[in-house]
């Protein structure tokens, strides 16, 4: 059973503004049976540009219905470019949230939105942009690095709840994989500068960052870590207390300990066990 | 508000019989029927008579019972044994319509370095036989079909493909979950060579289900412990259960002939009802040959979760092959295996009964539901179109 709020429910129980407008001045459709849910959106605009009336038609489930509802409530008496500014997130948060796995139904009716008012304006439509990533659902590229940008997605499975791409036969999950790590290494990340440190300053940066990032977790599992001398990018430490005995400390060390210092100070330092 | 419970497919209602006889177990007879003394020895006696009513229900030896967990304990355990028994051999057949507990683990297999070869059903859900019989061979460990579908209700032949996988000298597994308490079962004169069942299917509790095991199969344990069912299943007995699942054997027994004729009926009734008063609506599954109590219908151009919860506001509790009530985005496995368009399996409602129903019960439903279908198809984008096409 769905965890629905109370907004949700009322929505879609009592959904506002079903229906269709015989001369509406735009009209957006969105989805299909064979998906699951489907959007029809119709928008009656004032001389301004304002959005006077909305109505709207969808196939789905219950979330769906209470989305479809929702943005036509948001949207009435708003102008055009006002109405353009709601995302899909504007959606879910205007009914208290949706669950995670629904999230492609506030998706659906930002999408219908755009559809609609770009009918109005007349703009030719849209030639579904970019190549098809998920086949089953017929989800291209361009929508996908949209929906993870505007949602900060770092799954394949937050994709697949958002924009359905692998829903189905599951073969794109490596094309989504890529298309987030392309767009998570694109978004600004604070960087350390690229300069080039003394031995004094690496030292510090690399002591400061056992101090405060990686003992602390080695703690936890009754493991500690001491350096022992910092040779060019060479790192030379020695395992202490249990990670000392732990046949996967290696496994750490390189893991966790490198991957960690490498971000902290400089990428191109190597870690290396001395023994005793 | 009164609850319509149209779902035992899911689960069913503990036999009232059944609770009063498992009660005292979890109280002041909590002895370990593995003990020496008397106070834990009269458990052990209860349970072998438990284990006798239920190898009467099914027509087995009570020796070829091992109590488990669950279903799905059972279904992995009469794999896997198999699998064991036959090192040489890497190769399953199963179904493509097979319940998660089967199909997943299948799946697994398949990582496992493991052949499976799912066989297809027909539009009615049929099972395509011939083709099982022509991808057994010399590779296969076991052909695992289950008895009756949980979805549609549709029974296999499972019989029949026992005696072919025995002529050919391969094992044979059902999971009967569905099947056994609904329709008669006699295991002693055929040749399956295991069976699964599930105590909350048939009116017991939940946590227990069994594993047949035909004497002389070859076997091997999945849970390894103590000297528990004969070695084959270690862990102390779950007592309350087992006397519990032992009562519901009974219960069923005494019922069978009600449920093959009065629930029955009832569920004839409330499918010609709906059948009748919805346009657009269509069974899924061979509507010969299928469980007494199973109904799964399509009411095409709107969603299954939608009418679940519109029908949950009246009482009525049923279920969906609909994308959107799994949390996956495709319809149910079953459905799609049997090539109905996603138009109609995104909208399928199982109702599955049980001897608690009654007419009133039923009446009440086919009063409520079609107006249900009929305002959310207003809702509907494509329920306009489809008139027009029709008319």
């Amino acid at each position: 059973m769905w965890e629905y709020t109370d907004k949700v429910k009322d929505h879609f129980l009592n959904p506002r503004n079903v229906g269709s407008i015989a001369d509406a001045d735009a009209v957006g459709e969105i989805g299909s049976m064979a998906c699951g849910d489907a959007l029809k959106l119709y928008l009656k605009l004032d001389e301004n540009e304002k959005i006077v009336d909305a109505k709207f038609q969808t196939f789905g489930c219950a979330s769906a219905i209470a989305s479809s509802s929702a943005l036509t409530e948001m949207i009435i008496g708003k102008s055009l470019k006002e109405a353009e500014q709601i995302t899909n997130d504007h959606i879910a948060e205007y009914l208290g949230g949706l669950p995670k796995e629904k999230m492609h139904c506030s998706v659906m009716g930002r999408d219908a939105l755009e559809k609609a008012i770009s009918c109005y304006r007349g703009e030719p439509a849209k030639v579904v942009e970019g190549q098809v990533v998920c086949e089953c659902f017929g989800v291209t590229d361009v929508q996908i690095e949209r929906t993870v940008r505007e949602n900060h997605l770092t799954s394949v499975e937050d994709v697949t709840d958002y924009v359905k791409a692998g829903g189905g036969c599951g073969n794109c999950h490596d094309a989504i994989a890529e298309i987030i790590d392309r767009v998570m290494g694109k978004a600004p990340k604070p960087k350390i500068p690229a300069k080039k440190l003394t031995n004094i300053q690496k030292i510090r940066m690399i002591e400061d960052a056992l101090d405060r990032e990686i003992r602390p977790e080695l703690k936890k599992d009754g493991g500690d870590i001491e350096l022992v001398d910092v040779d060019g990018e060479r790192v030379l430490v020695k395992m202490r207390g249990r990670c000392a005995t732990c046949t996967a400390s290696q496994v750490t060390l390189k893991h966790y300990v490198e991957s960690k210092l490498r971000e902290l100070v400089t990428p191109e330092l190597a870690v290396e066990e001395v023994q005793t | 508000m009164k609850t319509i419970y149209l779902d035992n497919n899911a689960t069913t209602r503990v036999a009232p019989e059944v609770v009063e006889e498992m009660l005292p177990y979890f109280s002041e007879r909590y002895g370990n029927p593995s003990s020496m003394h008397s106070f834990g020895g009269q458990v052990g006696k209860e349970i072998r008579a438990a284990r006798e009513k239920l190898a009467g229900l099914l027509g087995a030896r009570p020796e070829e019972i091992i109590y488990t967990s669950c279903g799905t304990e059972s279904d992995n355990t009469a794999i896997r044994a198999a699998l064991a028994a036959n090192p040489g051999r890497r190769q399953v057949v199963t179904t493509r319509v097979e319940h998660p507990a089967v199909k997943s683990l299948c799946e697994h297999l398949v990582k496992e370095g493991y052949r499976v070869t799912f066989v297809p059903v027909d539009r009615s859900g049929r099972l395509d036989v011939d083709y099982l019989y022509e991808h057994m061979t010399e590779d296969t460990a076991i052909v695992s079909v289950m008895w009756a579908n949980n979805e549609t209700g549709v029974l296999f032949p499972v019989e029949q493909i026992a005696r072919a996988a025995k002529e050919r000298g391969i094992a044979f597994h059902t999971d009967a979950v569905q099947a056994v308490g609904k329709i008669p079962i006699d295991l002693s004169a055929g040749a399956i060579d295991m069976l699964s069942l599930s105590g909350h299917k048939l009116h017991g509790p939940k946590g227990i289900g069994a594993l047949y095991v035909r004497k002389g199969t070859k076997f091997s344990p999945f849970l390894i412990g103590g000297h528990q069912e004969s070695g084959r299943r270690g862990g102390t007995e779950n007592t309350a259960a087992i006397i519990g699942l032992g009562r519901a054997a009974e219960f069923v027994s005494d019922h069978m002939e009600e449920e093959n004729t009065r629930v029955k009926a009832l569920r004839d009734r409330l499918e010609s009802a709906l059948l009748s008063r919805v346009t657009h609506a269509v069974v899924n599954g061979d509507p010969e040959n299928r469980l007494p109590n199973t109904s799964n219908i399509a009411f095409e151009f709107v969603e299954g979760e939608s009418i679940l919860l519109m029908m949950d506001g009246h009482g009525i509790c049923a279920s969906s092959g609909s994308a959107c009530t799994s949390g996956s985005l495709e319809p149910s496995h079953v459905l799609r295996a049997m090539g109905v368009p996603y138009t109609a399996a995104h909208g399928s409602i199982r109702f599955s009964l049980s001897l608690y129903n009654t007419e009133e019960e039923i009446d009440y439903v086919v009063e409520h539901l079609p107006p249900i279908i009929e305002r959310l198809r207003q809702m509907s984008p494509f329920w306009q179109h489809a008139c027009e096409k029709t008319a």
